[in-house]
């Protein structure tokens, strides 16, 4: 966080958020983490602001983190190598600790990086206190480095921990953790660079790889902010870390992981959301968020892999598709016959019939137009109908429209969604016995609202938010080529994989 | 329906039949006066030797009793298949046939045959050109008994069919594919059920087009994996 203007982060701390998904304006959050079902989020501001959810997708402001820490603000030894600034935390579990630790700049960039140790991050919780362990790392205001922004990591392969710091002065720097205290575990050795001209640095492990994902360009501007974030990958977890194109970082290299797209400028501040079964997200906040008067807000989104890479997915956006598994490449359809599209009629031969001998070439045939539920749902069942799948015939019965369900709830990234039968009402539902439906139309009823994940693989996961007289989280499956069912989600199959496509 | 295969089949499987090959071979054959000529035995179809028959290694049901086919006007729409299987072309559930026994469809009188398959899937195509029957625009229909060691709930039965077939179980309908298509292992696959401890009665009919003809059979878990400890007899006690 280059030069951050204070005035931006309390700014975000007063101006109201639309409520599509509560209070998500916020700025360099941390990793986002799940205690007891619910989701918490730290970020840059006085007191460094909390964020909780109850579901991962309506956030709501929840105090400052440094209420609970004894004197309210950082300790003297972190102000005294640093300031009195409270920016761009991070946080890790550990054993029965949180290791949060949090930028405490000065005059930049003079800055440390302070240590706070907790039991819970519930504030109702009996248990909930912040204790402050002083400064991990420092910066001088001379050196190559700027210590702010930490992002911390544990490495599964041998459960050692390691602190990347750094912003643009100099810099991305590591150093090794003790994984019982969070302090440094070897203070005399100096720190490993791995990184430069970037900020916001964080590291994450799959498949013998180290990944550190950094945010360059410029923040705390707005829409005139040019914050992306870029990546590099190393066997060691020291690095060299070598972009796509075989640039070190320490050289300025970085791929490109996510930029500005859509209604949202300046995407910084990579944290990894693994809600396991293999399903990934990331957490980043978007310098500027045009659907909210531009300012900087929390985002969620599906995490992907190909060719090694972590690639940003992208959440659903409602509209009108074909379900398709990726088991089998049927399609999701209301069970009733099928029309072809433009109805019943020939070919014309193999091509067309050719035109006699001297004669002029006949016009071009008249297009199809295609074919909507209102040309052909007078022979449809109009009470619970079942639902199939069968090869993708761009029929009526096989395209869906799937939109937010309003004031529903939703899940990390996204709201629930309602499924229906694309100009119809006909909405499918969850059955008491583990089966599909398909119903005349939408209630708001739990087993009619769907939770869908983008994979790693980039196909989707669609749940139920509930199934009647089931406690068991279970996923949209096929049985076979022409059955879908619900059943328990296996992230090694592809029978709960599908492919959600434009129609 | 394999339109690829008319006219082809035929051939190739006259030249690799051979009377050792199948012993399915009471099937009748035409004398050759002026009728069609004697053809050779289905090659994967034999008569049953044993009591019962195993699920074979895949979980397939590889015994079955089969009735001659039914000359139908071979559409394959859902409307056309039901009404078909339902109405035009039913046979009764009750009581469950045996071997030889003959039915009056119409003008034609029909006999049913008992079988075992040697391979997965049941070769409707070796079955009526053995019988120098009709291939092409026909209904066939199958019977057999499922027996299991336990209830056995939250199973389905999944089958593949070339072309459209209706499927019960138990005297309730489990699954139907329709259309023309080739016979995929689970294409088609029932809800949840629940199999009786021992006899449990499989009905299907299976409509074709032209081309080949088969099915396959068998029911799976709920992680889809074939139930093997089953085995199929062809009497309903």
């Amino acid at each position: 966080m280059k030069w951050r203007i204070a005035v931006a982060a309390a700014c975000l701390l007063t101006v109201p958020v639309v409520a599509l998904d509560g209070q998500p304006g916020m700025h360099d959050p941390s990793t986002v983490i799940v205690e007891h079902g619910k989701y918490y989020v730290y970020a840059t501001g006085g007191g460094l602001p909390m964020s909780i959810s109850d579901d991962g997708w309506t956030w709501r402001r929840a105090g400052g983190v440094m209420q609970a820490v004894p004197g309210g603000k950082p300790g003297p030894d972190v102000i005294a190598r640093g300031g009195n600034n409270t920016w761009a935390p991070d946080l890790i579990h550990l054993g029965d600790k949180y290791f949060l630790y949090y930028s405490a700049p000065g005059t930049q960039p003079k800055s440390a990086i302070g240590l706070l140790v907790g039991k819970t991050l519930d504030p109702e919780s009996p248990d909930y206190k912040w204790e402050d362990r002083g400064p991990v790392v420092w910066s001088d205001g001379i050196e190559d480095s700027n210590a702010i922004d930490p992002g911390v990591f544990h490495d599964p392969t041998n459960g050692t921990l390691w602190l990347t710091y750094g912003s643009y002065f100099g810099y991305i720097r590591l150093v090794e953790l003790n994984p019982k205290t969070g302090q440094r575990l070897y203070p005399d050795r100096k720190p490993v660079n791995i990184a430069i001209n970037s900020e916001a640095s964080i590291m994450i492990f799959r498949d013998g790889w180290y990944y550190l994902l950094v945010t360059h360009g410029s923040c705390c501007q707005g829409a005139n902010s040019s914050y992306n974030i870029r990546m590099g990958r190393a066997k060691k977890v020291t690095g060299p870390f070598l972009d796509n194109m075989g640039i070190d970082m320490l050289q300025g290299g970085g791929k490109l992981f996510l930029g500005s797209r859509g209604r949202h400028v300046g995407p910084g501040h990579f944290g990894l959301l693994d809600l396991g079964d293999g399903v990934e997200k990331f957490s980043c906040h978007y310098e500027a968020d045009l659907d909210r008067g531009g300012i900087s807000v929390l985002d969620i989104r599906p995490l992907l892999w190909r060719d090694g890479w972590p690639v940003a997915g992208e959440n659903v956006k409602g509209g009108t598709y074909a379900i398709e598994s990726a088991r089998t490449g049927t399609a999701l359809e209301l069970a009733v016959q099928g029309v072809p599209v433009g109805g019943l009629r020939g070919r014309g031969g193999r091509g067309g019939m050719p035109p006699a001998p001297g004669a002029p070439p006949p016009p071009p045939p008249a297009p199809i137009p295609p074919q909507e539920a209102s040309q052909v749902a007078a022979s449809w069942p109009a009470g619970p109908a079942s639902a199939r799948m069968a090869p993708y015939m761009l029929q009526a019965q096989q395209q869906w429209t799937i939109a937010p369900a309003a004031n529903a709830g939703g899940y990390p990234g996204s709201p629930f969604f309602k499924i229906t039968i694309a100009g119809t009402d006909r909405v499918l539902a969850a059955t008491p016995d583990r089966e599909l439906t398909i119903l005349p139309a939408f209630t708001g009823a739990p087993e009619q609202l769907w939770r869908i994940d983008q994979l790693a693989d980039g196909t989707y996961r669609l749940m139920p938010k509930a199934v009647p007289n089931s406690k068991d989280p279970l996923a949209l499956s096929a049985a076979g080529s022409s059955m879908p069912t619900l059943a328990t989600f296996n992230p090694e199959s592809d029978r709960q994989r599908w492919n959600i496509k434009t129609p | 329906m394999n339109r690829s295969s008319r006219g082809v089949v035929p051939l190739l499987l006259c030249a690799a039949l051979s009377p050792e090959a199948s012993a399915f071979s009471r099937l009748p054959a035409d004398s050759q006066d002026g009728k069609a000529a004697a053809r050779p035995p289905a090659s994967s179809l034999t008569r049953p030797a044993s009591p019962a028959k195993p699920a074979g290694a895949d979980g397939f049901i590889q015994r079955w009793l089969l009735l001659e086919p039914i000359p139908v006007p071979g559409q394959l729409t859902e409307s056309a298949v039901r009404t078909a299987v339902e109405t035009d072309f039913s046979v009764p559930a009750t009581p469950f046939p045996h071997d030889a026994d003959k039915l009056k469809i119409g003008d034609s009188e029909l006999a049913w045959h008992a079988v075992d398959t040697l391979n997965y899937n049941v070769n409707l195509y070796h079955f009526a050109y053995a019988l120098n029957k009709p291939t092409t625009n026909v209904l066939f229909w199958a019977v057999t008994v499922v027996n299991a060691p336990r209830e056995m709930s939250g199973v389905r039965l999944a089958i593949g069919s070339n072309a459209a077939s209706v499927w019960w179980v138990n005297g309730r309908e489990a699954t139907a594919l329709y259309n023309d298509r080739q016979a995929v292992i689970d294409d088609g696959v029932s809800r949840r059920l629940t199999l009786n401890q021992g006899a449990n009665v499989i009905r299907a009919a299976i409509v074709n087009a032209g081309g080949a003809t088969d099915f396959c059979a068998r029911f799976i878990d709920e992680n889809d994996r074939p139930i093997k400890t089953l085995t199929a007899t062809l009497t309903a006690r």
